[in-house]
């Protein structure tokens, strides 16, 4: 076994994944196989590969930078448009301070 | 209009501004009616989403008054063209395939459809798509399968399912994908139609919903090479709002399509050729000997890293998206599970909100990246991709293109793969290498089974060597027949 349920229940909570029984289970069994084959990369030698941390990059390393200039942005009432709880201009949540 | 009625599902974009220019129909004549035809003919397949009829008519009036007034309209004025709904449109919803999204209302633009609308393009509406992207079948769409329109109780592919299947059936001439692993070209050779990944960086990802950011591409589809080459040169090009774009010179690609491949040298990956099903494996043999017949020089190559390219794509992949995936938390999106704690509100909405192909890589991201994981998964990958990349660097300079099969086999039935996950990721073999590499690869058709379901051949050349992939790919469909 590559993981166990135990793991699967610890990695849903680091993902704030809520899962049923059933889908733990099922997830153990998908995640065993994967990783399984996963397993297959130890028998490449990579110790002295470079890792690929960018894929092309074609300009000098400022290219993408331009003048900090001001420009318009979405407007509060755009922003919240999606909002599925909004109030007084902002996103509303489950209050997280207790008074 | 009857030039419209007798021609609309297999309009070229040429015979569109011919149409036009000619007075034979409007552009709002036109848009009319590729809506209506859109909407009579979807519920055979599933494959658009919604329909954005009061845009796609105020982009077809503008056509109509530079028509008009004699002003360039653009090399798409009045094409009707389709998107994936994974690139937002503002003003139009935005689902991603996915439940938490379904209300989600763009407030903007992705730079390819504002690219696209400037050319002429009219939208008619949003593709239907694997959840996120997520998937090789379009199985893992919240709002249902799409219809393989050449064979119903098949899959079309995926993830960008929906708009290779209205490029099939006719009900758009072109249409935007997007391919994280082989997500246009997989469901474009399932289709019979041709679809194009770009080089990385070439075409701005503004406004394409994350996946995997440093392997997702805008790409088209159309039902020839020329459109494709059209659409690209419409949307591709430098984009300050996405800073891995590319500043490479836009070449002209309609100017490649010249015919000229005598001497290009081929390279056929021997990897490539293990585990094909005997009838995808005859049309690929046939495909090639039709490109020795036109004078290309083929030689058999090796990229050795093939086989860990699964392994590599699915670390990196789902690293990648577990973290893209994280903003979908119920508090800016639309959906929301109610829960006492902002932490418990969090966890439902997800766990409610995510189908079982995006849990199962989130998860799987989650877990290549934590504690103690970090060098011996996605460290691994990187090193690993780094060699899969120079396997195709060394190809490249012995041969000008690699031509592979896009898949193992042709479209398979609805429900066949979707309890095997492993075995459906294994399928992707032969395209998650290019994405990984960054090169710019396309599906083009290269014959049917004896079943009538169609197969694509896979070409590949060097980083922004899209004018080289496109004369060959021209060249072929013209010598082989397979324009759709």
């Amino acid at each position: 076994m590559k993981i166990t349920e135990k793991e699967v229940r610890y990695v849903a909570d680091l993902a704030n994944l809520k899962l049923t029984g059933e889908e733990i289970v099922r997830l153990s069994k998908d995640l065993d196989e994967i990783l399984t084959h996963i397993d297959t990369l130890n028998e490449l030698d990579t110790s002295n590969v470079q890792p690929m941390a960018q894929v092309l990059y074609d300009a000098g390393e400022n290219a993408t930078l331009r003048e900090d200039v001001e420009r318009p942005c979405l407007d509060n009432v755009t922003a919240l448009a999606n909002a599925p709880l909004a109030g007084a201009g902002y996103f509303k949540v489950p209050k997280v301070i207790e008074r | 209009m009857s030039a419209i009625s007798s021609g609309i599902s297999s309009f070229t974009i040429d015979q569109v501004r011919k149409g036009l220019a000619a007075r034979e129909f409007s552009a709002v004549e036109l848009a009319q009616s590729a809506l209506d035809l859109a909407r009579t003919e979807n519920p055979k397949t599933n494959a658009y989403l919604h329909f954005s009829p009061e845009r796609a008519l105020a982009a077809a009036e503008r056509v109509d008054r530079k028509l008009t007034s004699g002003e360039d309209p653009g090399v798409l004025a009045g094409v009707p063209v389709a998107v994936k709904d994974v690139i937002v449109t503002k003003g139009v919803r935005t689902t991603c395939g996915s439940r938490l999204l379904e209300h989600y209302v763009p407030p903007y633009d992705a730079t390819a459809v504002i690219r696209l609308e400037q050319a002429g393009g009219i939208i008619l509406g949003k593709t239907n798509c694997d959840e996120f992207a997520m998937g090789s079948s379009n199985e893992n769409s919240a709002f249902g399968p799409v219809k393989n329109p050449w064979a119903p109780d098949r899959v079309p592919g995926g993830s960008s399912g929906g708009s290779a299947a209205v490029v099939a059936q006719g009900t758009a001439v072109v249409a935007l994908g997007s391919d994280t692993g082989g997500s246009v070209r997989q469901p474009a050779s399932f289709c019979g139609v041709v679809g194009v990944t770009p080089t990385y960086g070439r075409v701005s990802r503004y406004g394409l919903v994350a996946f995997a950011s440093s392997l997702d591409h805008i790409g088209p589809l159309a039902r020839t090479v020329k459109d494709a080459a059209l659409v690209l040169q419409s949307i591709a090009g430098r984009d300050e709002n996405d800073s891995t774009s590319a500043f490479a010179p836009l070449p002209d690609y309609v100017a490649a399509l010249d015919g000229n491949v005598n001497g290009t040298r081929i390279g056929l990956p021997r990897e490539y050729f293990e585990g094909l099903s005997s009838e995808t494996g005859d049309l690929i043999a046939k495909g090639v000997a039709l490109l020795k017949k036109l004078g290309c020089e083929v030689r058999e190559i090796s990229l050795p890293a093939t086989k860990y390219a699964v392994a590599c794509y699915y670390i990196i992949a789902t690293a990648e998206a577990s973290s893209n995936l994280a903003r979908y938390d119920g508090v800016r999106y639309t959906t929301r599970a109610e829960a006492e704690t902002l932490s418990d509100m969090y966890r439902s909405t997800r766990g409610a909100g995510f189908g079982a192909e995006c849990k199962r890589r989130i998860m799987l991201g989650t877990y290549v990246l934590s504690h103690g994981y970090y060098d011996a998964y996605y460290l691994k990958a990187q090193k690993v991709r780094a060699l899969i990349a120079e396997d195709f660097r060394k190809a490249f300079t012995e041969v000008d293109a690699i031509v592979a099969p896009v898949s193992p086999v042709p479209a398979f039935k609805i429900g066949e793969k979707i309890d095997d996950p492993l075995a459906m990721y294994l399928s992707d073999i032969y395209t998650i290498t290019g994405d990984l590499a960054g090169i710019p690869c396309m599906s083009v058709p290269c014959g049917k089974t004896a079943a009538g379901l169609p197969v694509g051949m896979q070409i590949l050349t060097r980083h922004f060597d899209e004018p080289g992939m496109f004369r060959l790919a021209d060249a072929f469909e013209k010598a082989g027949g397979f324009a759709g």
